[in-house]
């Protein structure tokens, strides 16, 4: 045994004279770090309740409660987070999948009560110390994307290549692709309540993810007989409002539903529906008009064995939604497919029928329902100087003219009034027929009523964009038209209103163009409804009040589509006709 | 009847499993002839949490806050192995900075593992002020680990595809200024432990693990590299960044418990440079790869073994997947389970009554491993 072993421990003794290592609590305490996993905090303003929260879980430690003053509304589902700290393990899963961001955890540590069922709460309803703290654990979702990551892109044809042809721009997802689109889904279903069908999208995302596509199409079934045209077209609440899409990017729900209808040659095969109406027999109800909202409502009334009758003035059905959508958005191709489901389903179709009032009249006493689905046939007016020079035209009757064949001359250089899904595919049709395209908007390109993706593709396809331009007058110039405008600032509405474009100076600009296409608005022309039926209708600007039973206050008669007030889209046509059919199976 | 346990030859004692000197819930049950030992039996059950049962009914990305309850000390091996086995039966691509990270991660647990173990070993001989100074010395590194993941135990760091958050800025800095801190304080520490005539008597020649037992019982870590062995997984299969950080396995050669403590002495100042290491070639770039969604996160069917260094010697997962949204099974296979069963119940025959805890603190036995 050496010496130095017996007294060198003892040298410890000179730590006695050092300062201590640890914290004299508690008048001294340690505070979390920055980072550090605490209780919970939630903004309760961005919360929608998406439930991804509890979801994750292990230890079931969150469950979502309905909360005095967070009311369920569009996108969100009015429940919120509460937590048991008997069960939390602190694991922080819940924030770092926060679809909004909107749950944090704060750096206290430290809470005593003496009630033990205090100890679970909902953060940011009850108040607690820690709800004003800054620091804690909080989401970066540029680090791990668990909270929202992007979308598989979809496979589009280029501009240049496009511009070209008519041939459709989106190619459509592979299965692979579908696949893993579908698997981004949380499962929230905020979306279902977006969407004015309530389709049953996170059951059919869930399938399509699953690969089982027939599912997937019976589920569209449920409550929209038009998926493969909503696939194409749709103006998709359902994705406005997708918890993915906060901080990342929406689930591609139109694009999926598009892909599982594309997986079948034919529909009605899938589901099987001429083998059994439900209940033979129900009665007779027709129909006017083959749109989205007549066929929606000819296609739940035959399957509730019901006689659809449905009455239409052209040679083919689905109304200006299958009509007026250029073909690289919406290809004839799939029509046959479509309508082979109507009349598998047992849809009675009479086309070439223009319904008059007299036929009203009658129809109304023969039938057990009537269901006014006749949609939009007139363009809008335009009152500038020179609108009836010959080369100004109505671009909705121009659209319905099936223009891509090519048989309407429209020139080298055409110009678009309006900012309207009309104003774009007539001015991407023009682009197609060869002419060079300028479209002229009163407000802001942010404005435009027009579906985002239809700008921004109109934008990629070089069209000239002239927003914020007042139209003057359109003159003759030669063989050609000079349309003036004056440019526009914006000025906000006092009365909390949009803002207004209003003339910036009196400076006038003029372009030299060949064709003037007005795309201001459609209506619909109700002077088919004979006067004593009209009458008893509350008509508003030109369009049916009706309940939310589609009911229009006469005995029997629903409306549906664009003939009531509304979206004005195809899925909300879809929903009025559904609701429509429903009701007159419950008369 | 055996003769070690002839009731009117020998005493019949339990230690543990409530017992200061027992590491974690177990117990030992022993028969004395005198104060020696003329047999022993480890006794678990007391900590069965059954860890590996649950890991089949939650998510794959679930369970990754839980498999580092499995280990207090050191929760961060688990979480690594586990993401290993997720890593590759997935096919997922780990981004370079995190594996460094990751490596950093591990250094700073075993760091901090050792000097609790170190002073511990001085503790069980009764000389608190050793243990006292070792837990300090870790809480330096759990306040690094605070700052870092957010919690001082459970860290809930290292998940599948790479690590949640990266380093907080100026963090290398006081990681650096945490390591001179505690290196400017170990030469006293080691002229409280391994200078002391106490602890050298009650440690060198006792507790003798026989360099054959090595690979008989196939012992690993500081158990086997205190007998002369050189196994170490960071060497012998690198795994994360080991394969570019230059170092030399440490071994000592007395087989006592005492070249063990010094062993995981030497480990200490090993950590230190490898910490260093790391922090100096520590590369820019992401810290975690893109999962899908973590709710329909499905593996592909297929089975795994990945392994690591431990503090306590190789440490391993073999997981199965289905091909479904949980695992099929996964099995943790700790060193404690050779360690605390057969090779502490041959040591302790012929061992004095007062060295049972320091024998089996020599081996840092940890229960939750062995009954997972």
């Amino acid at each position: 045994m050496k010496f130095t072993d017996i007294v060198s421990p003892f040298l410890a003794w000179s730590r006695a004279a050092k300062k201590a290592d640890t914290i004299p609590y508690p008048k001294q305490s340690h505070p979390g770090s920055d980072r550090y996993r605490g209780f919970h905090r939630n903004d309760l303003d961005k919360c929608i309740g998406c439930g991804r929260c509890e979801e994750i879980c292990q230890n079931l430690a969150i469950g979502m409660v309905q909360v005095e003053g967070s009311e369920p509304a569009e996108g969100d589902s009015g429940l919120r987070p509460l937590v048991d700290y008997g069960r939390c393990c602190w694991c922080a899963l819940c924030i770092d999948v926060c679809s909004t961001g909107s749950l944090s955890l704060s750096n206290s540590y430290s809470w005593t009560t003496y009630d033990a069922d205090t100890c679970a709460y909902i953060p940011g309803t009850d108040e607690k110390a820690w709800d004003d703290s800054q620091k804690g654990y909080s989401q970066d979702n540029s680090i791990l994307q668990w909270a929202g990551s992007p979308r598989i892109e979809m496979p589009a044809a280029e501009p240049d290549e496009r511009v070209s042809n008519f041939e459709e721009v989106i190619r459509g997802y592979s299965p692979e692709q579908a696949a893993v689109e579908a698997s981004r889904c949380i499962q929230c279903g905020l979306c279902v309540t977006a969407c004015p069908a309530h389709m049953h999208i996170p059951e059919y995302l869930k399938a399509i993810a699953d690969g089982d596509y027939s599912r997937a199409v019976k589920l569209f079934f449920d409550n929209n007989p038009l998926p493969e045209m909503c696939g194409k077209v749709c103006t998709r609440e359902c994705e406005s409002v997708c918890a993915m899409g906060y901080q990342g990017e929406a689930i591609a729900i139109r694009w999926l539903k598009r892909f599982a209808c594309e997986q079948f040659e034919s529909l009605s095969d899938v589901l099987a529906t001429d083998e059994k109406p439900l209940e033979p027999g129900r009665g007779r109800v027709a129909i006017i008009g083959t749109g989205p909202a007549g066929l929606s409502a000819a296609y739940y009334l035959s399957r509730m064995g019901f006689q659809a009758h449905v009455f239409e003035k052209d040679g083919e059905g689905g109304g200006v939604a299958q009509h007026a959508i250029p073909e690289y958005r919406l290809p004839a191709s799939g029509y046959e497919k479509q309508m082979d489901v109507f009349r598998k389903a047992g849809a009675h179709f009479h086309y070439n029928t223009e319904v008059s009032s007299g036929d009203i009249l009658k129809m109304s006493d023969e039938y057990d329902a009537l269901f006014i689905a006749a949609g939009l046939q007139r363009s809008s007016d335009f009152k500038i100087p020179g609108v009836e020079l010959p080369g100004v035209k109505h671009a909705f009757y121009f659209l319905m003219n099936n223009p891509d064949d090519g048989s309407t001359e429209v020139g080298s250089r055409v110009l678009v009034i309006g900012g309207g899904n009309v104003a774009m595919d007539t001015a991407r049709t023009c682009l197609r027929l060869g002419a060079e395209v300028v479209i002229s908007y009163r407000r802001r390109i942010v404005d435009m009523p027009a579906d985002e993706e239809e700008i921004e593709e109109a934008m990629e396809e070089s069209i000239d964009f002239r927003p914020q331009t007042i139209p003057i007058r359109i003159e003759k110039a030669g063989q050609r038209l000079k349309y003036f405008y004056a440019e526009a600032e914006m000025v906000d509405d006092p009365d909390g209103g949009r803002p207004k474009p209003v003339r910036k100076d009196d400076v006038e600009h003029g372009i030299e163009v060949d064709t003037v296409f007005l795309a201001i608005g459609q209506s619909s022309d109700l002077g088919f409804l004979p006067d004593e039926i009209a009458g008893k209708m509350t008509i508003k600007w030109g369009e049916i009040e009706v309940d939310e039973h589609q009911y229009t206050g006469v005995k029997n008669i629903y409306a549906g589509g664009d003939v009531t007030p509304g979206a004005g889209d195809i899925i909300t046509a879809i929903a009025d006709g559904m609701r429509a059919a429903k009701a007159i199976s419950k008369k | 009847m055996n003769s070690s346990t002839d009731p009117l030859k020998t005493t019949h004692l339990f230690f543990g499993p409530q017992h200061p000197g027992v590491t974690g819930n177990m117990s030992v049950e022993m028969w004395f002839d005198g104060d020696e030992i003329t047999k022993a039996v480890t006794h678990v059950g007391y900590l069965h949490r059954g860890f590996e049962k649950l890991m089949e009914r939650r998510l794959w990305i679930q369970n990754f806050p839980l498999v580092c309850r499995i280990c207090v000390p050191e929760p961060d091996i688990n979480e690594e192995c586990y993401a290993l086995a997720v890593e590759k039966l997935a096919g997922l691509q780990v981004p370079e900075r995190a594996k460094w990270i990751r490596t950093l991660i591990l250094e700073l647990a075993r760091f901090a593992v050792n000097l609790m173990a170190f002073g511990g070993q001085a503790g069980t001989l009764g000389l608190g002020t050793g243990a006292m100074w070792g837990i300090t010395f870790r809480d330096f590194v759990l306040d690094l680990f605070e700052e870092l993941t957010g919690a001082r135990v459970y860290h809930m760091y290292i998940q599948p595809g790479g690590v949640r958050r990266d380093l907080p800025e100026g963090f290398e800095k006081r990681v650096l200024a945490v390591l001179d801190k505690i290196g400017e304080r170990l030469p006293e520490f080691d002229r409280l432990i391994l200078n002391n005539s106490v602890f050298r008597d009650r440690t060198v020649g006792v507790g003798i693990v026989k360099p054959e037992w090595v690979s008989e019982l196939g012992l690993v870590g500081p158990v086997a590299r205190g007998s002369g062995s050189l196994r170490d997984v960071r060497k012998d299969a690198p795994y994360e960044v080991y394969g570019e950080l230059d170092f030399e396995v440490v071994s000592e050669q007395g087989c006592d418990i005492y070249s063990r403590a010094l062993l995981r002495r030497r480990e200490i100042d090993l950590s230190m440079h490898l910490i260093r290491r790391i922090l100096e070639s520590m590369p820019g770039g992401p810290v975690a790869a893109p999962l899908p969604n973590l709710t329909e996160w499905r593996i592909p069917p297929g089975e795994i073994y990945t392994r690591i260094e431990s503090s306590r010697g190789e440490y391993g997962y073999y997981v199965v997947s289905d091909g479904s949204l949980k695992p099929r099974r996964v099995h943790v296979r700790g060193p404690s389970f050779v360690h605390a069963l057969t090779l502490l119940e041959r040591m302790l025959v012929g061992a004095n009554i007062a060295d049972v805890s320091n024998i089996m603190v020599s081996l840092t036995t940890c229960p939750p491993e062995i009954e997972r």
